[in-house]
């Protein structure tokens, strides 16, 4: 891991994955930190933020698993032959295999209740689409990367879309407003409609 | 105790300090662009600094005081005028019952700041009263006939004047280099430190764009999406910077080369001005 400068009130660390990134997480917890695929931001001045690293022991988070949670997912996303095709499988296996494998969601970002989802089948893995679409509809499953994600609310995306669910991913009314939290494991299952 | 909004002008929001600490939702901080203004009403009309202020984009807003209220305008330069009366911004100002406040279009600078006694009071969501215009969260944007609720006045106004801070037509602002500079080529650095930028028209809030030579990558490859905080230069895959305004996304996938340590002077940026970048060490 290392540490990067970001401003003069934030450090970012660098981690050599995922895995790693979790751990320095979990282990600054109470200091707030951002975690993103394979770094953490950490607020602060940045002396005391180094300071703060180098005094922190960095422990194994097999224990933080979230809750398990099942989305309905409808597989008729205007791009889901295309994943098919550049992952060389027919669109039944493609859903099959990402309704088989359990997600755990990464991190979060780019909209509230956006959720990253990582650890799905590596069979999966699509580049985003060269022209991002202005509008994607709420509540539209996709797949970037190594990551699949649901769009929260409509807004513009780039990312190849299989599917579409009704699960209330954001909700400012409940306690919780976001549907999916770091951790947590999402089931995808396939209905009908 | 209230003011109603006659004419919203382009774009007028509520902002406050901000909603730190929920980016694990995918919730961004938001807040004011420029804090220092924000801080400065506030400090004239006698608030803690954490008070709901408005930020009014370019003139045109024009508020009704329908009871006693006092008000202060700061950020931007240019003429402020109460009843017709062209009065100072950066001071302190009474408002009687019926009193029509009115911004006009800043001489300088972009954003004008009006702070009221006892703080503007729409509910707040995830503890902030700052509407975020990326995520579309927090009190809407102010549109005409709106009731703008004040709360209680707080404390002795001042009786000092705060002066536009902003220089026109050129800003300088300190860059941190990284955390991301290593993937960009010393001429890139060379040449983001040393060349004016000048701002592009579809800058805002969640970035200002900025318009100059490519800034060319040392390497390939994608970057992981990372967090980001404002200030953040991201460099596109053209080689054009964005720096980051308060309504950045959590997380972005280009990489930053630098840090802007205070980006209250890019809240004032206009169209066509110049930014330069000077190295600052953190």
């Amino acid at each position: 891991m290392r540490v990067l400068p970001c401003g003069d009130a934030a450090v970012l660390l660098d981690c050599e994955d995922a895995l790693e990134a979790r751990r320095w997480h979990a282990a600054l917890r109470d200091h707030a930190p951002t975690l993103g695929a394979n770094t953490v931001l950490l607020r602060g001045r940045p002396d005391q933020l180094r300071a703060l690293i180098s005094s922190t022991e960095v422990t194994d988070v097999d224990d933080v698993r979230g809750r398990e949670v099942a989305v309905e997912v409808v597989y008729d996303g205007p791009d889901l032959a295309d994943v098919a095709r550049h992952c060389g499988l027919d669109v039944d296996e493609v859903v099959r295999r990402h309704t088989a494998s359990p997600w755990t969601v990464g991190f979060a970002g780019f909209a509230p209740g956006f959720a990253y989802l990582t650890g799905g089948d590596p069979g999966l893995e699509v580049p985003r689409l060269d022209r991002p679409r202005p509008r994607v509809e709420a509540g539209s499953v996709g797949l970037a990367g190594a990551f699949s994600g649901i769009y929260p609310r409509s807004s513009p995306g780039g990312w190849q879309l299989i599917g579409r669910t009704d699960a209330p991913l954001w909700d400012l009314g409940r306690e919780d407003p976001a549907l999916l939290r770091l951790g947590d494991v999402v089931r995808f299952v396939a209905v009908d409609r | 105790m209230s003011l109603r909004v006659l004419e919203p002008g382009p774009l007028t929001l509520v902002q406050d300090q901000g909603r730190p600490g929920w980016a694990d939702l995918g919730v961004g901080p938001s807040g004011a662009f420029d804090l220092q203004a924000l801080r400065a009403a506030n400090h004239l009309v006698g608030n803690p600094e954490d008070c709901a202020a408005l930020e009014a984009l370019g003139g045109g807003l024009a508020l009704v005081a329908t009871a006693p209220h006092v008000v202060a305008v700061a950020g931007a330069a240019g003429q402020v005028s109460v009843d017709g009366r062209p009065v100072g911004s950066g001071r302190v100002l009474s408002l009687r019952r019926g009193d029509v406040l009115r911004l006009g279009a800043p001489a300088v600078g972009m954003r004008w700041t009006v702070a009221v006694a006892g703080g503007f009071r729409p509910e707040p969501v995830l503890g902030s009263r700052s509407f975020d215009t990326m995520a579309a969260l927090g009190p809407a944007p102010l549109s005409r006939g709106d009731e703008l609720v004040v709360g209680r006045p707080h404390g002795p106004v001042s009786l000092e004047t705060v002066p536009a801070y902003i220089a026109a037509g050129e800003v300088g602002v300190g860059v941190v280099l990284g955390p991301r500079d290593d993937w960009f080529t010393a001429q890139a650095i060379s040449t983001l430190l040393s060349c004016p930028w000048r701002v592009d028209p579809v800058s805002d809030r969640i970035g200002v764009r900025l318009e100059g030579p490519s800034l060319d990558r040392a390497r390939t490859g994608e970057l992981e999406s990372e967090p980001v905080v404002r200030g953040s230069i991201q460099v596109t895959s053209s080689g054009r910077p964005v720096v980051l305004g308060p309504d950045h996304p959590v997380t972005g996938g280009y990489p930053v080369i630098g840090v802007v340590v205070d980006t209250d002077a890019l809240a004032q940026a206009r169209p066509g001005d110049v930014v330069r970048f000077r190295r600052h060490r953190a």
